[in-house]
Order: structure tokens, then C-alpha cells, then sequence
């Protein structure tokens, strides 16, 4: 059995701190680590943060055209995602900008439309909003609107999301499914440092702009040996990582190691066996996967932070409907945040919480 | 914690916290001078609040007047030195004129479904004279006479126009919305103000590609109040980006003057603020304006770093089809506009006096102009629409499975059902596409 505080997970890190009264937030998971396939090479022990890291140095050692950019990347990033890359690549390609989230996409677009690969920072999800005018009018339509005489392919965006146990309104954010709504741009989201390294690769390759969102809270407590070398994970593709018969359950992110110990008590306390699927990609998402999935379990459950309505999850359960119908044993379930704000004391019960998922199975299985 | 551990200890704390905070050596201790972190100035014990309205305004730079003489102690413009390049901008700027003309009542008789004018700025085409045909232009909307002094062909604007099956963005925009790779004239696109923080980023990607050539960025004087245009000249400044700002002050966005758009002095003042190198310009002059592309260009590549030019101008025209300027301007302010003082009865009135042009060339060059453009219209108007399924390609890179779904979805519908689609005929033949 798992000590105390591996079962509590990242809110206990600095736990020694605080005094035995603290009460314990954010979404309840242990990461389980992954490894790499061995043609990928030599590894190295990295966190989340660590994996982007690696990528960003990957992709500034092979494509001289390369810069990383955003609000305080200069020293490393409040997240520590650039640390070292300054000092390795010079301040022309790794560098501060004005504070001003319209200004770095609507900069890092023109630089892409320039024909140059480019990586920008926003610094948290939540600020991302001031951008939403480039990213949906702009970024999305510029291949279309110009007859492909001119593009911004070479651009990625990243942000960090998520609940992180303490950041309430404004730094836990789960924006994916405002951008799930704009044909023209990619949204990936990653699950673990190895996923992370080679989706964001993938993303830095593609000929789309892409936005690369990833799990805050993962960045410190996600941590396996990651290949050194460069490597991509296809884009546009789920992965099943957990067979099973009875339910479908999906989600994407942090939500995928809630998801895992949900399955694993669905089959300790209901005898339950769950199938478990993480999207990775939420625009363009992987319907045969999915599809594939649910017409074998006949039960869906879709599960993420973001609040329920008009979340993607919506989409995700209209699309099932739609091709699952004669399949389904019961409607298509999302447990999700609710439609409040983030709120900040209340965090444990405003996420998709173990418990909460578990109930949704329940019921599943009753119907 | 060092230091703070040995504040604690030495007496006088506060002369301790000077000298251990202390400037570089040379420098008085008692403060003579600003310290803070980006401090140039100086101190002053005058209580003054700069008043905006003392300020005289900066200067329009202008080198031939309205009467088409070069004004008292004016240096002889370089435009002036190169006759073959005077008359060449001069009959753009009729073209552009005519073009304008043609198009805006075909909107009226119902062939185009929108049109804008750039009547009373013409003389944009001598700013583009004066850039490198390579440099990479990002515009508002207003800008065709770039395009048109760049080459892009009489066709080319009508098939956009016409949204016809030769049209470079595949019928995919509202007309005006021009763009070409091969003219470096970047698409343009509704929103305002989009285009400037990328013509920033554009800007610092030449830089890094040392390829010798700048970019240029024109938005209007109601555009300057957007957020983009803020953050673009902030981070111009900041990251030392070679980009030329053009504003075309215009007087109007729509129907709202400059009065309600802005309490400071116009754009320019600007500039400065931001740490950018700035001039006004009477737009109405082709001889001002080319030399102030000039040195702005020059400027850019030397010192690698933005400019800011402000056109002064006005627009004679409405803003657009949609729009009747009469329900907020009056006759008399536009009548003097468009007897006196707009670039193409300007430059005339020079060349006229110059002995380079005369009422027969005016005469014969505007027919020929204008069967030039009617001819390529009638083209235009008769080619066909095209196959309604690229309206599913180049929205990502490589189609999607979902989209392609659509697509197919699509095409059976419209071959099962073409009868009560009676406006295909005026398209290609649907078929799928990659």
C-alpha cells in the first residue's frame, strides 16, 4: 500500500512546513510514471517542467530559426520551463517580452507569417483571454483567409492550466474549450513529462499554429526518464491506456491520473472494469478511438476541470451520441467542474473529484 | 541576507543604506541624480504638470504646397529629380483612382457586393515607391495603391472583388481583401489594428534573417486606439524591431472624427512615448511623403529599430458602400478637400508647372486607363465562381478526417438536391478536394 503522502500527492511536498492542521487540495491523484520506448535512446530522470525544457533546447540546437518568448522567460519562467535556454542560445532567441498577452501572440504570429519557428509563452491560461482576438480571428483563419499564400504553421502557443491546489479564479483555469471552437489552430494537452516533451515536438512541427496547455500541477510532480534526444507523439491521436469492458471513461491532463485510481476503485468496490482513454489532443480530437471505445463498453464517462456547460466535453458526448447510439447501455456522463468560477477554499468539491466519477459510475451501471 | 545582517549592525542605519546602495563610483552620493532603475532624468523642486494643450503640436513635414509650388526654402525633393518615376506614381495614382471609381458603382448596380475607395489617399502609391518591393507589407484596408505601385495586375482586384475562381484567396473574403506572396503584401483582414504587433514580430524575424529589408506596417488613425496598436510600438521599441509604422490620419474612422478618437496630438506624439523615432507628414504632398519613406527605411536597416511615419490626410470618399458620409460631414468641408488639397490634383498641379504634363495627357491617360480597367472588369465579372468544396481546404494544413466528413457530406448534398441550388451554375463544378 502507498504511504500517506505519495496517496496525497504534490500538495504534500513542502508538507514538512506546515503544521498537521493544513488541510490538503487539489485534484487527489498519484502520477504513475511511464517509460520510454527504447529506440527513443538514452534517458534522463525530468519532471514536466524539465521535459519542456528539453524540447525548447532541442528545438534551438536543430532549427536555427528558433526563438522562445514570453513574460519573464528570460531567467527561466515562473515555471522554470526556460531555464538555462538564454544562456545556451543567446538573448536574441530566448527573451523577455512587455507585459502584454495580445502583444506576444500577435508578435509571434507575424514572426511565423515570417517564415521563422516560434514558441511563445503566456504565462498562465488565465491571462490568455487578452490574445483571443489574434488567436480566433487571426492565427486560426490565416492560411484560409489568404488562399495559402501566407500562414503563421510555424507558431506554437504555450500556456500552463489547471487546478493547482491553491489558485482559485484566476490560476487554475482550464481554457480548452474556447479553442476547441476555432478550425485552423491545434490544441494538445499532455499528460506526463514524456507525453509532454514529444507533443510539444510534435506541435513545434506542425504546420498549424498549435496550443500547448500544460497541467501546472504536473510540472514538479510528474517525473520519469524522458528521452534526451528529440521525438514526436502524434497529434490528432488518443491513447487507450488502460483496456477494459463495463466504461469508458476519458479525460486529458491532470483529470487522466484521477481517472486511473477511479478505475481502480471501480473495480475494487463495484467490480467494475473501466477502459480508460487519454485524449491528448482536443482539437483535431481522435473520433475513432473514441468511437471504437464506446461502442465496445456501451458506457461513456468524460471527465475535465473545466466547468460543464459548453465545456469540451459537450462536444465530446454529442459526437458519441451521435455515432454510439445502438451501443449505448445508458446516456453518455461528464463529470466536470461545476459552473461557478474557479473557486479557492472549495476546490476539492468544484473538481471532477475521485468520488464524484466514482458516483457517475454507479450510476452508469445501474441505469 | 548579508547585507541586511550588516545594516543591522552598523550605526546610522540610513547612511549605511547609502553607502551600501551607493551608484557607481564617481557619481555624488547625496542624490543629484535619479537612481531608479531606468531613471534619466533629474530632479526638480517645480511642481508642473505637463499640459497636454501647451503643446504647439509637432510639425507637418510638407515640401510642395497646394499649388503645386515647392514651398520657400524647400530642399528639391528627391521624387522631383526622377521625372520617369514622377509620372509613373502620378498615373498609379489615376489608376488607382479610376479602378476605384469603376468598382464602387458596380457595388451600387449590384455586381460586387462591397467596395472600398481610397479616394483623397493616392498618395500612398508614393510611399511605396520609395520602399523595396520585398518588403513585407502589412495593412489595414485601405492600401491599394501599395498593392497597385507593387504590380499586382487590374485582374487581380477584380477577381478578389468578384470572389471569381481566379481570385488568389479562393473567394474566401469580403472584397478589398487583398493579398499576394508575390507582391509581399500580407492578406488583409477586418479586424483593426490586428496586423500591428505582427508586423512587429514579422519585423524581428528580418532582423534575425539579416535579409537587408524592413517591414511596413499602415493602419488609420482609429486603429491607433486599439490595444494591438499599443502593445505592437511597445514591443517594436523593446525588441529593436525594423518596422515602418504608417499611420493614414484620415480625419474619420466611419462616421467618428478625430475629435472623439483622441485628446493628444494625434498618433505622433506617440511615437516618443514609446521610444520611437517619429515625423508627421502631409500626406497630400507625393514629394513629402517619399522623402520621408526614404529616411524612415534607411533609418529601420541602420539602426535596426521601428519608425513611426503620421500621414496627415483625408478621406474624400465614404468609409465604404455601407456607409453615407453626408449623415455626418458637410459638403463644404469635402468640397474644399477634393478641389484643393488631395495627392492627385497636387502632383498635377507640379507637373503641370514642371512642363512634365498637360490637359491632353491628363485627358488621353484617363481613357485609356479607363478602358484598360473596364475591359479586365467585364473579364472578371464573367468568370465563374469556385468548386464550392474549396470552401473546405487550407483551414488546417492537411485536412482533417472530421472535416473531410463534411466536405463529402457536402458534395452529396448538393449533387442529390442541385435543382434548389440554382446559383451553382455560376460555380465550377463541385468536386472534392485534397
Amino acid at each position: 500500500c502507498r504511504s500517506l503522502a505519495a496517496r496525497l500527492g504534490p500538495v504534500c511536498l513542502d508538507a514538512a512546513s506546515f503544521s498537521r492542521r493544513r488541510l490538503s487540495f487539489g485534484p487527489q491523484f498519484v502520477y504513475t510514471p511511464e517509460s520510454a520506448d527504447k529506440s527513443l535512446g538514452e534517458t534522463s530522470r525530468m519532471n514536466l517542467f524539465q521535459a519542456v525544457t528539453s524540447a525548447l533546447d532541442n528545438t534551438l540546437a536543430n532549427d536555427p530559426s528558433a526563438v522562445v518568448f514570453g513574460e519573464d522567460v528570460a531567467f527561466g519562467g515562473v515555471f522554470r520551463c526556460t531555464v538555462g535556454l538564454k544562456d545556451k542560445y543567446g538573448k536574441d532567441r530566448v527573451f523577455n517580452t512587455p507585459l502584454s498577452e495580445q502583444g506576444i501572440v500577435g508578435f509571434a504570429i507575424g514572426h511565423a507569417v515570417a517564415g521563422a519557428t516560434t514558441v511563445a509563452e503566456i504565462q498562465f491560461g488565465d491571462y490568455i483571454f487578452p490574445a483571443f482576438d489574434q488567436i480566433a480571428n487571426e492565427a486560426s483563419k490565416y492560411r484560409y483567409r489568404s488562399g495559402n499564400h501566407f500562414n503563421c504553421g510555424s507558431l506554437t502557443v504555450r500556456a500552463p492550466i489547471g487546478a493547482v491546489g491553491h489558485g482559485a479564479l484566476y490560476h487554475s483555469q482550464s481554457p480548452e474549450g474556447f479553442f476547441a471552437h476555432l478550425p485552423g489552430i491545434k490544441v494538445v494537452i499532455p499528460r506526463g513529462p514524456i507525453q509532454a516533451k514529444g507533443l510539444l515536438l510534435a506541435c513545434i512541427n506542425d504546420p498549424d499554429p498549435c496550443f500547448y496547455f500544460e497541467p501546472k500541477i504536473l510540472y514538479r510532480s510528474a517525473v520519469e526518464d524522458v528521452p534526451v534526444n528529440g521525438y514526436v507523439l502524434p497529434i490528432g491521436k488518443a491513447e487507450v491506456l488502460i483496456e477494459g469492458s463495463d466504461v469508458t471513461l476519458i479525460g486529458y491532463g491532470t483529470q487522466v491520473h484521477v481517472l486511473r485510481e477511479v478505475a481502480r476503485l471501480a473495480q475494487s468496490e463495484l467490480g467494475v472494469s473501466c477502459e480508460l482513454i487519454d485524449m491528448r489532443t482536443i482539437l483535431p480530437f481522435d473520433e475513432e478511438t473514441v468511437y471504437a471505445s464506446v461502442c465496445k463498453t456501451g458506457r461513456c464517462l468524460i471527465a475535465h476541470e473545466a466547468p460543464l456547460t459548453g465545456g469540451f466535453g459537450a462536444e465530446l458526448a454529442a459526437s458519441v451520441q451521435e455515432h454510439c447510439f445502438l451501443n449505448l447501455e445508458a446516456p453518455v456522463r461528464r463529470v466536470a467542474g461545476h459552473d461557478t468560477p474557479f473557486p479557492h477554499i472549495f476546490e476539492n468539491f468544484y473538481l471532477p473529484h475521485q468520488r464524484r466519477c466514482l458516483a457517475a459510475i454507479k450510476d452508469l451501471i445501474g441505469y | 541576507r548579508l547585507r541586511q545582517s550588516l545594516l543591522g549592525r552598523l550605526p546610522g542605519l540610513s547612511n549605511a543604506r547609502r553607502l551600501l546602495s551607493a551608484p557607481p563610483s564617481g557619481m555624488p552620493p547625496d542624490d543629484e541624480k535619479p537612481m531608479f532603475p531606468g531613471s534619466r532624468s533629474s530632479f526638480t523642486t517645480q511642481l508642473d504638470f505637463i499640459h497636454p494643450e501647451n503643446f504647439e503640436g509637432i510639425p507637418v513635414y510638407r515640401l510642395v504646397n497646394r499649388r503645386g509650388d515647392l514651398v520657400d526654402g524647400a530642399p528639391e525633393p528627391t521624387l522631383a529629380g526622377n521625372k520617369d518615376l514622377c509620372l509613373q506614381v502620378y498615373e498609379t495614382m489615376l489608376q488607382l483612382n479610376i479602378m476605384d471609381k469603376i468598382l464602387y458603382d458596380s457595388q451600387r448596380q449590384g455586381r460586387i457586393s462591397f467596395y472600398m475607395t481610397s479616394f483623397g489617399e493616392e498618395g500612398i502609391v508614393a510611399n511605396a515607391a520609395a520602399l523595396n518591393p520585398n518588403d513585407l507589407v502589412f495593412c489595414q484596408y485601405r492600401e491599394s495603391g501599395v498593392l497597385m505601385q507593387r504590380g499586382m495586375e487590374l485582374e487581380r482586384f477584380m477577381d478578389q472583388c468578384y470572389s471569381n475562381d481566379s481570385d488568389i484567396n479562393r473567394g474566401r473574403q469580403m472584397p478589398v481583401h487583398y493579398g499576394s506572396k508575390d507582391h509581399s503584401f500580407v492578406t488583409v483582414s477586418s479586424p483593426l489594428a490586428t496586423q500591428m504587433p505582427q508586423a512587429s514580430g514579422a519585423a524581428y524575424a528580418f532582423k534575425r534573417m539579416q535579409n537587408g529589408l524592413c517591414v511596413v506596417c499602415y493602419f488609420g488613425d482609429g486603429s491607433a486606439s486599439e490595444g494591438d496598436a499599443h502593445a505592437a510600438l511597445n514591443f517594436a521599441a523593446t525588441l529593436d524591431c525594423p518596422v515602418m509604422f504608417v499611420c493614414r490620419n484620415n480625419g474619420y474612422a466611419i462616421s467618428t472624427p478625430t475629435s472623439d478618437q483622441y485628446r493628444g496630438d494625434g498618433i505622433a506624439i506617440r511615437g516618443p512615448a514609446f521610444g520611437i523615432p517619429t515625423v508627421r507628414v502631409d500626406g497630400n504632398d507625393v514629394f513629402a511623403l517619399y522623402e520621408v519613406t526614404q529616411q524612415a527605411r534607411q533609418l529601420c536597416l541602420t539602426e535596426m529599430r521601428p519608425t513611426l511615419i503620421e500621414m496627415m490626410t483625408y478621406r474624400l470618399g465614404h468609409h465604404s458602400t455601407s456607409d453615407d458620409s453626408s449623415a455626418y460631414r458637410s459638403v463644404d468641408e469635402l468640397s474644399f478637400w477634393d478641389r484643393e488639397d488631395n495627392p492627385i490634383i497636387r502632383m498635377r498641379k507640379f507637373l503641370t508647372k514642371r512642363g512634365w504634363w498637360s490637359d491632353e495627357q491628363e485627358t488621353a491617360t484617363k481613357q485609356a486607363i479607363r478602358k484598360r480597367v473596364l475591359q479586365k472588369f467585364a473579364q472578371a465579372e464573367k468568370r465563374l465562381k469556385p468548386n464550392p468544396m474549396e470552401m473546405f481546404s487550407d483551414v488546417w494544413a492537411r485536412m482533417p478526417p472530421r472535416l473531410r466528413q463534411q466536405m463529402e457530406d457536402t458534395r452529396r448534398h448538393l449533387e442529390a438536391e442541385t435543382s434548389h441550388y440554382p446559383e451553382l451554375k455560376n460555380y465550377k463544378p463541385v468536386a472534392d478536394v485534397e
